[in-house]
């Protein structure tokens, strides 16, 4: 085994954990920071029915997951196989359940304060 | 006769046929953490799913986190939204980046490296069962107390700046003769669950004598506030409705609002953090191979990596149950 390149590709395996881990924290203090200000034009614009705060989390959270993934779990260095059968099975699969969530949890939603004259007598 | 019994099935050097050939080119151990991974991942989504499904039904009413999850350690009374679960998070996202450095270590064969990388990241994971304990205790516990009406809703006291005050601050407990059953003096016993000494008509009492104070319901205004009574109102909601004293949480009913709220709560932190205990025990063992050599003789740390994966999931999940639980 070349011993001068697998050292050389260790301290680059390493400066990337450390790189990943900075921005993994940016992103937390990130999210921290506007849950706690709570600006008010992000809580009261709405995108498709979602506060541009919400999305925000939301998206930088998926940046977060992709970023402990690829580099924490090393998906990045696994066959392009691997990579879709994890990644496409997680993918379809939880869409079908926001689907669900989103048009089921409207619907009761919608019965439940407009089915019925009142629930707090 | 012919000396084989398989069947020739024409897939022979195909990258499906079976034989040396590995199609997802990763060993059998982490291939089936993979999978593992994979469907605990659904596991969780569903749990997500659930919570997000309840929460759109409640969305007029939900509590509000910043509210409720609001302790810091040694900081009492101070209003510290958020912080403490985010040093949480970051407590868990340390102890990934220890157990990634460990792997590392092991892919390097230095097995010293391996095991102070191991050990930090079971002291993170011990330090987050701990916090999580705290919070825990905090949640059941409860802050300010309220009073359940008879459908089921919660309603809460604050004063004339409309800041939350506590039921123990404006009514006492009026005496009562009470005997406790004790074990000794019957045949079928069955101990108390915790009482309450603070009883309905003590609030309405305290309350209809402090004139400042108001009820706030858990109907959420359009500033994403919760709703404040005027006086007339609140006195005639907590008279005519009010059935009984809630403080802190249980499984069937809690302070906060919504009684799904401290069950979902209850349901997601804790099977998340079941899953961070097992990581710790797995890690544990892992890291007492490590200390006696069986990684070094196989010639390979890949158990490390294997746990280390599950590590890194746990981890994943924080995120996501950080984001819709606390965030959201």
């Amino acid at each position: 085994m070349a011993h001068d390149t697998t050292h050389a590709k260790h301290a680059g395996a390493k400066k990337r954990i450390w790189q990943v881990f900075i921005i993994l924290s940016i992103l937390t203090i990130v999210e921290v920071v506007l849950g706690i200000l709570k600006p008010d034009f992000l809580v009261h614009n709405d995108l498709v029915s979602l506060s541009l705060l919400n999305w925000i989390f939301i998206v930088l959270t998926i940046v977060k997951a992709y970023y402990i993934v690829w580099a924490f779990m090393h998906m990045e260095h696994e066959a392009a196989s691997l990579r879709r059968v994890v990644v496409w099975t997680g993918v379809f699969l939880i869409s079908y359940l926001i689907a669900i969530l989103l048009i089921e949890g409207t619907y009761v939603q919608e019965i439940y304060t407009e089915g019925y004259i009142t629930w707090d007598f | 006769m012919e000396a084989t019994t398989v069947a020739k099935t024409g897939t022979e050097g195909q990258a499906w046929g079976g034989g040396e050939e590995k199609p997802l080119k990763a060993s059998y151990g982490k291939l089936m953490m993979w999978f593992f991974i994979t469907s605990d991942a659904l596991t969780f989504s569903g749990f997500l799913a659930a919570y997000g499904f309840s929460r759109f039904k409640f969305i007029e009413e939900w509590p509000i986190a910043d509210e409720v999850f609001n302790h810091f350690p040694f900081l009492h009374g101070v209003d510290a939204p958020m912080y403490y679960v985010a040093l949480m998070t970051f407590i868990l996202i340390f102890s990934s980046v220890t157990m990634v450095l460990a792997v590392d270590a092991g892919h390097e064969m230095k097995k010293d490296k391996v095991v102070t990388y191991m050990a930090l990241t079971i002291l993170g994971g011990v330090i987050f069962l701990g916090s999580q304990a705290w919070e825990w205790k905090n949640f059941i516990q409860g802050e300010y107390g309220a009073v359940e009406t008879r459908s089921g809703k919660i309603i809460q006291f604050v004063d004339a700046d409309g800041d939350r005050i506590a039921l123990g601050e404006f009514s006492t407990a009026s005496p009562k003769d009470r005997t406790q059953h004790l074990e000794k003096n019957g045949i079928w016993y069955k101990a108390e669950d915790s009482f309450n000494p603070l009883a309905l008509e003590d609030v309405k009492r305290g309350f209809e004598a402090n004139e400042t104070l108001r009820v706030r319901t858990m109907q959420i205004t359009d500033e994403g506030e919760k709703e404040i009574l005027t006086r007339e109102e609140s006195l005639l909601k907590l008279n005519t409705t009010g059935v009984g004293v809630i403080e802190g949480a249980n499984l069937s009913q809690n302070e906060y609002g919504a009684p799904l709220f401290g069950g979902f709560f209850f349901f997601i932190t804790g099977f998340h953090g079941f899953h961070v205990l097992s990581g710790v025990l797995i890690l544990i063992i892992v890291f007492f191979n490590v200390l006696v050599g069986t990684y070094e003789k196989r010639g390979s740390y890949e158990m490390v990596e294997k746990v280390g994966l599950y590590w890194h999931f746990v981890d994943l999940v924080w995120v996501f149950v950080f984001t819709f639980f606390y965030l959201v």
